[in-house]
């Protein structure tokens, strides 16, 4: 049948066609308006709630509490952001949270170790989870969901341990001024941490080979595989990094509160996966990018915080991130079949 | 004469380009028709509107034991209508049992509350015993050798049609055998036949689609040859030569050619030798190369010839065989993708979109993979990288040439270009592609062809693997005809014409051994 098909095409695409045109410069208004329009809802929200309660909603102190706030859950979805650009899921990366902010806690609290020390172990044992995650994923050939499923569960079950199921208080108050007291313009430090690790993912994803390399293998396993990327090893050093990252979210998160806990951070991960497609939605259409998932982080919790002042009850938080989730997910596909039809015709 | 299926003026336009043209013929009751022909012949559209897949044009007449049938053919109605097809793939899912496989579409779409699994292990018995058969319900298809999975498809098919044949004597029913012995050990292909003759003498018919014409010759009553989308004519087997067959598949009188073009081997020392390389189908083949020839490899379906590029590149693991590019040898059993390309290779898949390039990411950064190391590592000058890519486009007629556009909104033509660029700009001392010009409109064919004759006279090795024979004749410098995953014969020089390579393609399966062990898988 090769006779039939070239003809098909040739005449279905003629390199003059009118249609592709809009997409020729990739700078139209609904283009723009695309790459916004998340920005945009997040006005709207903010618009609505400030109508709606204009005094407790619509103050400085609000703003800078929720920039201030939410800086785990920005660290934690940018962390899932860098094996989801591989074509990989992490589901471990909310237990490695879990797991790092504890260690810094016991390890801190109750053996004496110097809060330095403690934050490099737990970073390190990040780095341990990433890199076991992979080995299984990678030299076993195994399914990346599955895997992290089971890594993750087994992390919980460790930090309960090393816990004894227990609230850890008494971390060094060092740890708590470097996260929450000190600020910048009315907003603790950790806003800027999330801040710095966004554009460095940035950085990376846009300004380095090693980005373009990491979407290759997301988007085409066998052509990075035949453009002689090593694919076994991007992935791998993508668990390695997101692992990584997660276990700075759980550092950050044990300095927000100066104590942890060895369960609440399990309450991150559908969060951080919500934030992570409805990001790939806005500013890059079509793909992870950390811009659209740092601006999905604040449009989410802006819509929680409204609603929470609104007096409305918490079990509205789950239906709130489940309910934004699986948007997210059904926009990014409209968005996806919608680039391929535009490319059809 | 009791006639089973009859088509009468069967056409099928593809974009204004005649697939099929008034396409008469019609299969006697109690028949083995054979179909044959070049690729793109038409046989395999005449066979996708018995499925119902393609939608005829207007006109045509389909006719199965003496009812007329509406055209299209609903999908998914065949075996109602008493078709029942086993394509090359066979349709089988290897890892399930052989009951399984066999009744799985008759269980799952029976509104039963329970499966009694000993029952259908029973029927599933019968029916295979009814063809001679031995075969473990309870065996996982996978593990089968692949004569015997090639005999479950055709049995469960043949059950099929008992069933439409069930209760009417009226009814024969036709069995549609799309090249299911392609990648069977010859040997084992008798056993094939003894089971298509057996269901001959219970009633049905069977049109047996194949490229292989002594086979076609040996297990058909007739055989009606497509050419260019038209009947060439419909003979009688036992009284055909397959000379005659070859001529009326190619169009034109055979040539008296003499053995002497097999035994050419080309004697020089040999920029590039493939050294006894075995993996896939392959067995044991050997080959030089010079600096700057393009080296042409086909051969019919399952003859392995496309397997070739991806062994030498490690894309497909090779058990064993070693590769030597300007004085490096390479052990081609550990060769990978990154080790191909730093020895200098560079591999252009057939695969476009799945294995070539990235259709949801930009044209850019697909075109610039290869070399972005030269824009540093760690910090990629944009408006350099973009200006590069812009080049390449520019250089290698990309239209439009547009970087920022995604590489699946641009022509089938145009994303080859693309590819090409991508691996050229990288400089490789040897090219490996694999039907370079499939699904790629006129025009941009003679670019493709210019660009790589013009790689070639830069110095490039090029191995071009395809079935598209007028494509081996207008680029390559000499032209290897596989068989059985051997090389077969060699065509250098004047011998190079379409036709030629057409001849030897389906002549090579003549000089087979018969007693080759040849096999293809586990």
């Amino acid at each position: 049948m090769n006779q039939v098909s070239p003809g098909a095409a040739g005449e279905m695409l003629p390199p003059t066609a009118s249609e592709p045109q809009h997409q020729k410069k990739g700078f139209s208004l609904g283009d723009y308006v695309e790459r916004l329009a998340l920005v945009i809802a997040w006005l709207v929200v903010i618009v609505v709630f400030s109508i709606l309660a204009p005094d407790t909603f619509f103050n400085v102190r609000n703003f800078t509490t929720m920039f201030g706030t939410q800086t785990t859950l920005v660290i934690l979805a940018l962390a899932l952001l860098i094996p989801l650009t591989a074509g990989d899921y992490d589901i471990s990366v909310a237990a490695t949270l879990t797991m790092s902010g504890m260690v810094v806690a016991v390890l801190n609290a109750h053996h004496g170790v110097p809060i330095g020390a403690a934050i490099a172990i737990a970073i390190a044992l990040g780095a341990l989870i990433g890199f076991i995650n992979g080995f299984f994923i990678i030299i076993f050939e195994i399914d990346a969901f599955i895997v992290t499923l089971g890594t993750g569960t087994i992390i919980l079950g460790l930090t309960l341990w090393i816990s004894a199921s227990q609230t850890v208080s008494g971390v060094s108050d060092w740890l708590s001024s470097w996260v929450v007291v000190h600020r910048i313009f009315g907003v603790s430090y950790e806003f800027y941490y999330g801040l710095a690790l966004c554009i460095l993912l940035w950085y990376v994803f846009d300004f380095t080979a090693i980005g373009r390399r990491i979407l290759f293998v997301g988007r085409g396993t066998n052509v990075a595989r035949l453009s002689g990327i090593r694919v076994g090893r991007v992935r791998w050093g993508c668990f390695v990094a997101a692992g990584i990252i997660a276990a700075a979210a759980g550092v950050l998160y044990t300095g927000t509160a100066g104590a942890s806990d060895p369960t609440s951070g399990q309450t991150f991960l559908l969060p951080a996966f919500a934030a992570a497609f409805l990001g790939s939605t806005a500013i890059t259409p079509g793909r992870f990018n950390p811009w659209g998932t740092f601006i999905a982080v604040y449009f989410l919790v802006t819509g929680i915080t409204g609603l929470a002042i609104l007096g409305v009850q918490t079990w509205v938080q789950n239906v709130f991130y489940g309910g934004a989730l699986v948007v997210a997910l059904s926009l990014s596909q409209i968005v996806k079949k919608r680039r391929e039809r535009a490319a059809r015709l | 004469m009791d006639h089973t299926v009859v088509v009468r003026n069967m056409s099928m336009t593809f974009g204004g380009q005649r697939a099929l043209d008034k396409v008469s013929m019609s299969i006697r009751r109690g028949e083995v028709h054979g179909l044959v022909g070049q690729n793109g012949c038409g046989k395999s559209t005449l066979i996708k509107i018995l499925s119902g897949y393609h939608h005829p044009d207007p006109g045509g007449e389909l006719e199965i034991d003496g009812q007329p049938i509406k055209l299209p053919v609903r999908t998914g109605s065949a075996s109602d209508l008493g078709l029942s097809f086993v394509h090359q793939d066979l349709g089988l899912l290897p890892s399930l049992t052989v009951v399984e496989n066999f009744r799985a579409w008759t269980i799952s779409t029976k509104s039963e509350w329970f499966i009694r699994w000993n029952k259908e292990r029973e029927r599933t018995e019968e029916a295979f015993a009814r063809f001679g058969l031995g075969l473990d319900p309870r065996a996982i298809v996978g593990d089968l050798p692949a004569v015997q999975r090639a005999l479950l498809a055709i049995v469960r098919a043949l059950d099929d049609l008992a069933q439409y044949t069930k209760d009417d004597d009226t009814r024969g029913g036709l069995l549609i055998l799309d090249e299911p012995t392609v990648f069977l050990p010859r040997t084992d292909r008798d056993r094939l036949f003894d089971v298509v003759r057996r269901s001959v003498a219970q009633g049905a018919s069977v049109l047996f689609v194949s490229h292989d014409l002594d086979e076609a010759l040996s297990v058909t009553d007739r055989i009606t040859v497509l050419r260019d989308g038209r009947v060439a004519g419909t003979v009688v087997s036992a009284d055909t030569e397959k000379d005659r067959l070859v001529e009326m598949i190619i169009g034109r009188r055979l040539e008296a050619f003499e053995a002497s073009h097999r035994a050419h081997t080309v004697a020089d020392a040999g920029h590039v030798t493939v050294d006894r390389v075995r993996g896939g189908s392959i067995e044991n083949v050997s080959f030089t190369m010079d600096e700057g020839e393009v080296l042409g490899l086909t051969g019919l379906v399952g003859s392995g010839f496309e397997e070739i590029p991806y062994l030498l590149f490690g894309a497909e693991p090779a058990r064993e065989g070693r590769l030597t590019i300007a004085g490096h040898e390479y052990d081609l059993a550990r060769m990978s993708p990154s080790a191909a390309i730093a020895a200098g290779m560079a591999l252009i898949p057939a695969d476009r979109q799945g294995a070539a390039g990235v259709g949801s990411l930009l044209v850019r950064d697909n075109v610039m993979l290869q070399v972005i190391d030269d824009y540093r590592p760690y910090r990629l000058d944009r408006r350099r990288y973009l200006k590069a890519a812009r080049e390449a486009l520019h250089q290698y007629d990309v239209r439009p040439p547009e970087p920022i556009m995604d590489f699946q909104a641009l022509s089938g033509g145009n994303q080859q270009k693309v590819v090409l660029a991508k691996w050229l700009q990288a400089a490789p001392r040897v090219l490996l592609v694999h039907e370079p010009t499939q699904g790629v409109d006129v025009g941009a064919r003679l670019q493709v062809f210019q660009t790589i004759t013009q790689a070639a006279a830069e110095g490039m090795s090029v191995v071009c693997a395809s079935s598209d024979y007028e494509q081996l004749a207008a680029i390559c410098d000499r032209v290897l005809v596989f068989h059985g995953g051997e090389i077969m014969c060699t065509l250098v020089g004047d011998e190079i014409t379409k036709d030629r390579i057409t001849e030897q393609c389906y002549m090579s399966a003549r000089t087979l051994r018969p007693d080759k062990n040849m096999r293809m898988q586990a």
